[in-house]
């Protein structure tokens, strides 16, 4: 009947506006406090560590590739026209303004995120977060917040050693393998790209993806059923939800920050 | 893990992500505009501007000097007049000198040749503000064409 489907989509509404409710309240349990830097630090280094410094190695590696392939893609296609010499735009301006952002938040998502949401659904279900209640220690200051800013702090950081690379790795396949010149492929590149239009356009839009990504891992994870087919479902949902919204969100920025 | 170690690797990747930025700031992109950063503003007025754009490089024998600052319509005879923003260094153009709009390459990208002219005692150096009364506008290629068969047409 048709009163049974609408009833199923107000459900399903509700649900979904349930949960962003829940998602803002943890947040804003999280983040809105007195800060103590002095107890926080320690957490939120060691988080550094977890969340930044172990996807260091998946970052370097497939930005280094990606920055291969666009160039010997690109080469192709600009060598039918004669136009070799702007390689270097082309590499640095798709990872300046999308490729660097994107990609470092879809693999931020499967490697740290997945990860992030796994520990806190687990702590939920082994009854470590009401244990901490228990002790009178909040566990959305001690647990959640360190983890939120790690994860702000550490992506566009990540984006930018993945954007670095990956023009490294196009000057190593266009210049040492395909011969294109190398002062041309530097000059063709600092003639085409802004400091403000692209470098600084690409740093905000990793900030707005590693907000997104990193609340959905941490709100995943905090509202998982205390169950381990519950967690796995959770962790799933977060890769999923997390990089259909990134990739969303990309497209809204590109078309304020880029578009006419 | 000791937190020693965590310390020093969380450095170590944020002094990486710093070393990025400054290859990506300093090699990647340009470092605005040329010299000081002191500039001054010269116009010029064209038939035909072609593929000129603003920020497109104004070069004197090949060298940038300035950018191209804005391109507007005058509204009185509808002829495209563009702000030129060059350096201060170099301040000494006289005003004969004359611009040109012209290809790097066959199809690269349009730039402004500025040309400087001869200087007597009864010419004066170009300020800021002024004019540039001397202009070549760009080729159009449909243009060239056009006449080219016209010519041939005519013979």
């Amino acid at each position: 009947m048709i009163v049974d489907k609408l009833q199923q989509l107000g459900q399903h509404s509700i649900a979904k506006v349930q949960g962003i409710g829940r998602a803002t309240i943890m947040l804003f349990g999280a983040l809105v406090a007195w800060p103590t830097p002095r107890k926080s630090f320690p957490l939120l280094l060691k988080q550094l560590y977890v969340v930044g410094v172990l996807s260091l190695l998946i970052i370097l590696v497939s930005g280094l590739f990606i920055g291969m392939v666009l160039a010997l893609q690109g080469y192709t296609v600009l060598s039918k026209f004669g136009a070799e010499q702007m390689l270097g735009p082309l590499v640095a301006l798709s990872l300046l303004r999308e490729l660097g952002p994107v990609v470092t938040a879809l693999l931020f998502a499967g490697r740290a995120g997945s990860a992030l949401t796994a520990e806190i659904g687990l702590m939920k279900a082994t009854e470590q977060l009401s244990g901490m209640e228990m002790m009178a220690v909040d566990p959305l200051r001690r647990i959640i917040a360190p983890r939120f800013w790690a994860g702000v702090i550490s992506m566009p950081l990540l984006a930018l050693i993945f954007t670095a690379v990956g023009i490294l790795g196009g000057h190593l396949v266009g210049v040492d393998w395909l011969g294109v010149d190398g002062g041309g492929y530097w000059s063709a590149m600092q003639a085409n790209v802004d400091f403000q239009q692209d470098i600084l356009n690409g740093v905000i839009k990793s900030v707005v993806f590693a907000l997104i990504v990193t609340w959905i891992a941490l709100h995943k994870g905090f509202d998982a059923v205390p169950t381990s087919e519950g967690i796995s479902q959770a962790t799933t949902q977060t890769v999923v939800t997390s990089s259909l919204a990134v990739l969303g969100f990309d497209f809204i920025l590109t078309a304020v920050m880029f578009g006419g | 893990m000791t937190s020693r170690k965590i310390e020093v690797l969380v450095g170590l990747f944020v002094a990486l992500a710093i070393a990025a930025f400054m290859l990506l700031s300093l090699k990647v992109a340009n470092s605005g505009m040329t010299g000081s950063g002191e500039t001054y503003m010269l116009y010029a007025k064209f038939e035909n501007i072609g593929g000129l754009k603003v920020r497109s490089p104004i070069k004197v024998g090949g060298v940038v000097v300035g950018r191209v600052r804005s391109i507007e319509l005058n509204t009185e005879e509808y002829s495209p007049v563009v702000a030129m923003e060059i350096d201060s260094q170099y301040n000494n153009f006289p005003e004969t000198s004359s611009v040109a709009i012209l290809t790097s390459g066959l199809l690269g990208e349009q730039y402004l040749g500025l040309q400087p002219g001869f200087v007597d005692e009864t010419v004066s150096i170009l300020k800021s503000g002024d004019y540039v009364e001397d202009t070549k506008s760009a080729i159009v290629l449909e243009e060239l064409i056009g006449q080219f068969l016209f010519n041939r047409g005519s013979n």
